[in-house]
């Protein structure tokens, strides 16, 4: 459902992504390894078409994305360094932005996800007061209620306690489930209980 | 099921605005500065009600493009540094769509306070009180085309590490129709007489704003997040 092929990358000199070129069919979660700078986050915001690769193309259900971009975009959960979450309003608050601009979303179902990424205790504090990996598991619950079929995760486990760490292969494992494709920048390997786990190692020249 | 447009334009002002009120010192501070520049006037120019008046409509319409210069600095920075404004582009809403949304907030909460307080500041400098009404419709519409332009340059100078003095640098000269028909509106009203001409070309110029602007301020900001 996802190809990428030989995308080429530069960022001012630097020739960050060197030919990249992989495919995830569905239920398929592909790890992004490599040492720091390497070009994973490059490479998780090329996909998403955040940023113009020079060279290659990424192509979701055989169609090239960028000219799908809509489309392509409503099937698509990113989870980027930043939580994307608004310091001065709630986590609640929040999520029904972030979730309500995509799909219309319920209260019930909002309190189910932060019940489930155990986000439920703080979500009516604002976000600026919650600790860093607070913030990271509202942000996950905004994940996961987007009802996307690709999630696109940079460094999903950073900040989050051995507890949250589980929470995230967990969910992870839940997506592949539903026959979805996880694309996920990681520092160490993860532990997923089913589907394809492929890595994908940048650092290797 | 996939959230409808007027629904993402209805979240993303209740958004702008819950957030604006929660932080009134970014709301109020462009207001005082434009309530400021207009009392030092009477005070260093001339008493005169006389000279005071034939400068008023410079005095007002200097004051509200340098407060809407203020005011603009704040339109995107902080969603592109949160990551908000990615979100935004990467939810397969329309962001031509939800950035004109957010103009229009901008502008209710920056020009549309500023034309309506416009009346104590236009009375400071000698305008008589049958002008008033004409004052703050040619401040109103004036400042909704100044917020159209600026969105754009504001998308256009996201990327700049400084992009204060940049967005000045290249809001300006776009500002200059505006404020050039926005002054002979006021000045006519003040005189006493009919403001419809400017104001067509006020209107032109805003419309012209509505159509365009948003489309261009979208490009810039997928530019700009990169």
């Amino acid at each position: 459902m996802l190809s990428v092929a030989g995308l080429h990358l530069w960022r001012g000199e630097r020739h960050v992504l060197r030919g990249v070129s992989f495919d995830a069919a569905a239920g398929e979660c592909v790890l992004l390894t490599g040492r720091n700078g390497a070009g994973k986050t490059t490479l998780l915001r090329a996909i998403a078409g955040l940023l113009d690769p020079e060279e290659g193309q990424v192509n979701w259900r055989e169609r090239p994305a960028r000219s799908t971009r809509d489309e392509f975009h409503s099937q698509l959960a990113y989870l980027g360094h930043e939580p994307a979450l608004k310091g001065d309003l709630t986590g609640c608050e929040n999520l029904r932005f972030s979730v309500g601009i995509r799909r219309t979303v319920s209260a019930g179902e909002i309190d189910a996800a932060l019940v489930r990424t155990g986000a439920k205790d703080f979500a009516d504090r604002p976000v600026r007061t919650l600790s860093a990996g607070q913030r990271r598991r509202v942000a996950l619950a905004g994940v996961m209620l987007a009802g996307a079929s690709l999630w696109l995760l940079d460094e999903p486990t950073t900040n989050l306690d051995a507890d949250g760490q589980q929470l995230v292969a967990t969910l992870i494992d839940e997506q592949l489930a539903r026959a979805g494709i996880v694309v996920a920048a990681v520092h160490h390997s993860m532990s997923l209980a089913r589907g394809t786990v492929r890595q994908l190692d940048l650092g290797a020249r | 099921m996939k959230t409808p447009a007027l629904e993402v334009a209805r979240l993303v002002a209740a958004r702008d605005l819950r957030l604006a009120f929660r932080k009134p010192s970014q709301l109020l501070q462009p207001l005082m500065f434009f309530m400021i520049v207009a009392t030092l006037f009477p005070l260093t120019l001339t008493p005169e009600m006389s000279r005071l008046r034939d400068a008023a409509p410079g005095v007002l319409w200097v004051g509200a493009l340098l407060s809407s210069l203020l005011a603009l600095e704040f339109l995107f920075r902080d969603d592109a540094q949160d990551g908000t404004l990615e979100q935004f582009a990467l939810s397969g809403q329309s962001l031509t769509w939800m950035l004109f949304a957010k103009t229009c907030v901008h502008w209710m909460l920056s020009g549309l306070p500023l034309a309506l307080s416009a009346p104590i500041a236009a009375a400071m400098l000698g305008v008589p009180a049958a002008a008033m009404w004409s004052v703050v419709a040619s401040l109103a519409l004036g400042g909704f085309a100044l917020s159209l332009v600026g969105a754009v340059t504001a998308g256009l100078t996201l990327g700049a590490r400084r992009g204060g003095v940049l967005l000045s640098l290249l809001t300006l000269p776009l500002a200059v129709p505006i404020l050039v028909f926005g002054a002979a509106a006021t000045g006519r009203a003040i005189s006493g007489d009919d403001i419809a001409g400017p104001m067509y070309y006020l209107g032109a110029i805003a419309v012209l704003g509505v159509t365009l602007a948003p489309l261009a301020a979208a490009a810039a900001v997928r530019i700009g997040l990169e």
